[in-house]
């Protein structure tokens, strides 16, 4: 390692402890001055940590692949038809689901920001908020999609959604093939995250998870 | 505005790099962030775009070499110093030294926070009917406003179809600067590939954006 090496990692390191001051101090400061209730903050952090996830997704998904007129419910109104499934997470409004076919694949990001259906998918992975996948996502596609190992025949036409406003896109993946009869909560089990954002596809039945 | 964190169509990034088992956090401050951010937001401090439009600010230099959340971090202590809830001798004591602004909402609580765990409305009864309609041509106007914008550059100027409309939602480019909610139709608009990069562009690509209406015009 060079000598340059070790001052980066140094570098890291203390930016690190500086940040992680900065922000202790200005919970002490939310604190002090009556904004905020630490204990309602912990709260927060719970919940995300234990109530959203791509499982809410993942069971979405696998009904839509079960039950013909759910798939079309949440393709022509996506908030209101997960709505009506009460073991998801509350959904906020301008969900939109977008289906794959065989003719179409679909790819979501948000090329200003981190806009993600963090109700579905749990909180965005760090390569969906950076760089790399925001800037490249619309202009090459299909070498965002070998970065993930994932190809396509190459005339299925990609199509791919920046999230620019409040609506908030879910990929419907294809479902399996060799997965006849299998139940809702079997199929859950295939559903990627990735599948949902259109950078990977579902669990092939029988392989290695 | 034209900043870095417009990155539709920049090259030199690399590749993409996912974490195989990535945490939700990465460390405990990045959990406190996020906390803070959705609970001073809830609590009426701000709103989602002025706290995105904070993050833009951020010097080009700093919003590329920080982290996610160390971004969320620094838009939300320059944006509570700038809109009076904390004042820049606090952050620098490390503790508070003069009174509380009132908040809008109140102190967040406990009890707020099933609030924060379902999205906002943004959905907004309609000022006027639509100019546009599913199948119309629109061009994205050439516009550069130097404040906040959700028309990314890379589609400025080009051509695309309408494909969907979501009926009438916050403006943000007004919301951003606390000028009111000035709703406004919002549409998904398509472009071809070849429309946005040019003739050697896959042909097999299309690319949406989801518009409000004062960004497009008839073509």
């Amino acid at each position: 390692m060079s000598e340059h090496d070790h001052d980066h990692h140094d570098h890291d390191h203390s930016e690190l402890s500086e940040t992680e001051l900065r922000v202790r101090a200005l919970e002490s400061i939310l604190t002090e001055k009556g904004y905020v209730d630490p204990a309602a903050l912990d709260a927060i952090i719970q919940a995300y940590e234990t109530r959203i996830g791509p499982h809410n997704g993942a069971q979405v998904v696998a009904k839509a692949w079960t039950d013909a007129a759910f798939r079309q419910a949440l393709l022509d109104d996506a908030s209101a038809a997960v709505s009506t499934l009460g073991h998801v997470s509350r959904v906020g409004d301008h969900l939109v689901a977008v289906e794959n076919t065989p003719q179409r694949h679909n790819m979501v990001v948000c090329t200003l920001c981190s806009c993600y259906p963090w109700e579905m998918l749990g909180l965005p992975p760090v390569w969906y908020k950076a760089a790399p996948y925001r800037s490249r996502a619309v202009k090459d596609p299909r070498g965002v999609l070998a970065d993930f190992g994932v190809s396509l025949p190459k005339e299925t036409e990609i199509r791919v959604w920046d999230s620019t406003a409040e609506t908030r896109f879910l990929v419907l993946p294809m479902r399996p093939e060799g997965t006849e009869g299998w139940s809702e909560q079997q199929l859950a089990e295939l559903v990627t995250r990735d599948s949902m954002i259109g950078t990977g596809f579902p669990k092939t039945p029988g392989a290695p998870s | 505005m034209n900043g870095v964190h417009d990155m539709g169509g920049m090259d030199g990034f690399g590749k993409v790099e996912p974490e195989p088992n990535e945490p939700m956090f990465h460390t405990e401050w990045e959990a406190r962030v996020l906390a803070m951010v959705r609970a001073m937001g809830a609590a009426g401090a701000f709103n989602i775009d002025t706290s995105r439009f904070y993050r833009e600010m951020l010097p080009p230099h700093v919003y590329l070499a920080s982290s996610y959340y160390k971004k969320w971090f620094l838009g939300l202590e320059d944006m509570l110093v700038d809109k009076g809830f904390i004042a820049a001798e606090e952050v620098a004591a490390g503790h508070a030294v003069q009174p509380p602004k009132p908040l809008k909402h109140g102190k967040f609580a406990l009890v707020d926070v099933e609030r924060v765990m379902v999205r906002g409305k943004f959905g907004r009864p309609a000022p006027a009917a639509p100019k546009f309609k599913a199948g119309d041509r629109v061009r994205a106007k050439n516009i550069h406003p130097a404040t906040h914008t959700r028309l990314p550059r890379y589609v400025r100027g080009h051509v695309g179809v309408v494909e969907r409309d979501h009926g009438c939602h916050v403006f943000p480019d007004t919301a951003a600067m606390e000028a009111g909610e000035n709703p406004q139709w919002l549409y998904t608009v398509v472009f071809e590939g070849a429309e946005l990069w040019g003739p050697d562009a896959d042909p097999t690509v299309k690319i949406s954006i989801d518009a409000f209406e004062p960004y497009l015009e008839a073509v």
